[in-house]
């Protein structure tokens, strides 16, 4: 069985992202970039469902920039077999993402596709869900643990409530959540091997999807900003505060 | 303009995300309906009837429908989407597992979270963790939206709506429910909570989260939350994580402790009325967008600030 991981190339978790002045998008310029930290947890997933042999082949794919090749490269040093970057400088929406998935997933044929619960950029958290409907495969979104059970799965999942179990027929979509896995570190014999594991680049033409973007940015703009309080010396002072300065309590 | 709210509920109870999802909808303008899909969920659509501003319920009642699983409420939302031009739920664990579907079916753009609507087409919503707010005018000619609960008020509840039965075809055969293990507390609802008590890495233990934050909770009648690191460890279950990948709340009063104010857990609690930060660090980020600070250990305030509680009203709990 054939596992295709999806993952973007997405601004470092820890940069603090700043709004342009003239408010039509974040500054990108010269910050760091990696790999979507749900999408290392997805990698992280497959290449263990290799190492236990429930999978053959984990195969990583992107769409995005020419550079989005270093997140590519960062998934094959994890463990990942085979790489395809989709070229394109255009930004894509989460939809016509899908649809390249779809294409990709027609010709790959895997039985199984995990996705990070949501890129940490647009928050969209929409992707796998949208690549299962269009394919008509059944999904267990946020997981926290992945079951393979013969060609179907069983996975539980993190919910408002506390955790689900959903039986799925393969082949399947997973979206990961936090507690799926702790992604590893690549070493640095991994990361040289990485080098020469195969990674094809293409074009979105190539996938047969025509762009089509839904949503025009009117504009992006600072949130509302909170101000820093006071600080307080005892307990008493902060009780006392809250009852009469604040009228919490 | 006819718009459908999807209503979050257990099959036995109405949540009030439906209710503030009505108020987002009813911005929208036109005619507002809510579908109301479980299994045996009569009382809920009987309550669903009752909210401001909706002219009818429709009302699935399907065994495949009793745990709203994404697949089956594809088949059923789907076919429902030709009377509507609009398509609402709330921005739940459950809205977002199955709204996606929904719209990659009727080759749409979902807009995720939104925070305000300025028009039938346009909508704001947070990106990068609340970081930046974008604008966006959608092209598509039906909405798929789902909506960030926070920022709407409640509608009210002295509708009275008409039921009526739709019929649910099937579709969702290749997914079924196996189990659940849902947190049994009778502790407020973290996402509806007027009080939350918050902790973080700092209590090292499960131990130390059950005898210190959750007395806490307990005598303010507030809800537990926690921070990733906590829920990571074990602390507590995963149902309290607050923040940009976990839960989205805005009580009137939110009490930080130990936690450092990452931006991840930022995310998901700054629109809190009052923040109170504890933290022994006086250079932690929480400190930056707490209202009231007290620097210190927490070991020591919590059993201090537990009395000063009790001296105005609060009385401890005794342990359930
Ligand atoms: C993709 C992704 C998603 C994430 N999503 C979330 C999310 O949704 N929610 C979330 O919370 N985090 C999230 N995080 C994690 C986030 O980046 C932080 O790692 C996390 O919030 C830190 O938790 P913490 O504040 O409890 O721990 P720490 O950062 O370790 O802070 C502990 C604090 O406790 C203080 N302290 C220690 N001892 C004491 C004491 N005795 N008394 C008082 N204070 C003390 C310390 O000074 C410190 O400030 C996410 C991260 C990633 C990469
Ligand atoms: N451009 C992309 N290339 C590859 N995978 C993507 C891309 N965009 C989204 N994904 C996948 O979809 C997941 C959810 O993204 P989103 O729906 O945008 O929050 C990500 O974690 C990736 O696994």
């Amino acid at each position: 069985m054939k596992v295709l991981v999806p993952v973007k190339r997405v601004i470092d978790y820890n940069v603090k992202v700043r709004v342009k002045p003239d408010e039509t998008g974040v500054d990108l310029a010269n910050v760091k970039m990696s790999m979507n930290p749900f999408c290392e947890i997805a990698v992280e997933e497959a290449v263990r469902m290799r190492e236990a042999g429930s999978a053959e082949e984990v195969v990583v794919v992107s769409i995005g920039p020419e550079k989005a090749q270093e997140q590519l490269r960062q998934a094959l040093a994890m463990g990942a077999d085979r790489a395809i970057l989709v070229k394109t400088d255009e930004t894509v929406e989460p939809l016509d993402v899908a649809k390249i998935l779809k294409s990709i997933v027609e010709k790959e044929g895997p039985g199984l596709v995990i996705l990070g619960k949501q890129a940490i950029d647009d928050d969209s958290n929409q992707t796998g869900q949208m690549l299962a409907a269009l394919l008509g495969w059944p999904q267990g979104t946020f997981a926290s643990k992945v079951e393979k059970d013969g060609d179907n799965y069983k996975v539980t999942r993190e919910i408002d409530g506390g955790l689900q179990t959903v039986a799925l027929d393969g082949p399947a979509i997973v979206t990961t959540d936090l507690r799926l896995n702790e992604p590893r570190y690549a070493s640095l014999p991994n990361i040289m091997k990485a080098k020469k594991k195969p990674l094809d680049v293409m074009e979105i033409a190539d996938t047969g999807v025509a762009l089509s973007p839904r949503l025009e940015v009117v504009k992006v703009a600072e949130p509302p900003k909170r101000e820093a309080g006071v600080k307080v010396e005892t307990t008493a002072e902060l009780v006392s505060k809250l009852k009469t300065e604040a009228g919490v309590l | 303009m006819a718009v459908l709210v999807i209503a979050e509920h257990d099959n036995a109870e109405l949540k009030d995300a439906t209710h503030k999802t009505v108020t987002a909808a009813g911005q929208l303008g036109g005619d507002v309906d809510i579908l109301v899909a479980g299994k045996g969920a009569g009382a809920v659509a009987e309550a669903a009837a009752k909210i401001d501003g909706v002219r009818k319920v429709l009302h699935a009642d399907a065994d495949a429908l009793e745990h709203q699983l994404a697949e089956a409420m594809e088949a059923l939302v789907v076919p429902l989407a030709d009377n509507y031009d609009a398509i609402l739920a709330p921005a739940t664990a459950s809205g977002k597992n199955f709204m996606p579907r929904v719209a990659a079916k009727l080759d749409v753009m979902q807009l995720s979270d939104v925070v305000a609507i300025e028009g039938a087409d346009t909508f704001t919503r947070p990106i990068y963790a609340g970081n930046a707010f974008m604008t966006v005018k959608s092209k598509d000619a039906k909405k798929v939206a789902t909506i960030r609960t926070t920022t709407f008020a409640a509608a009210g509840e002295s509708g009275s709506a008409s039921v009526e039965s739709v019929d649910y075809a099937g579709g969702g055969e290749k997914s079924s429910f196996v189990g659940a293990e849902l947190s049994v507390s009778d502790r407020p609802e973290l996402t509806g909570a007027k009080i939350i008590v918050s902790g973080g890495r700092a209590l090292a233990s499960s131990d130390n989260f059950e005898k210190l934050i959750e007395p806490l909770a307990d005598q303010l009648g507030a809800a537990v939350g926690a921070s990733r690191a906590a829920v990571d460890a074990g602390y507590i279950s995963n149902d309290h994580q607050v923040g940009q990948t976990g839960k989205v709340v805005a009580p009137e009063l939110y009490i930080a402790i130990g936690i450092s104010g990452a931006i991840q857990h930022l995310a998901g609690m700054k629109d809190s009325k009052i923040i109170v930060a504890i933290n022994k660090d006086e250079e932690a980020p929480i400190f930056q967008i707490a209202d009231y600070g007290l620097v210190g250990d927490l070991f020591k305030i919590i059993p201090e600030l537990q009395e000063e509680l009790a001296k105005v009203g609060y009385a401890a709990k005794a342990p359930a």
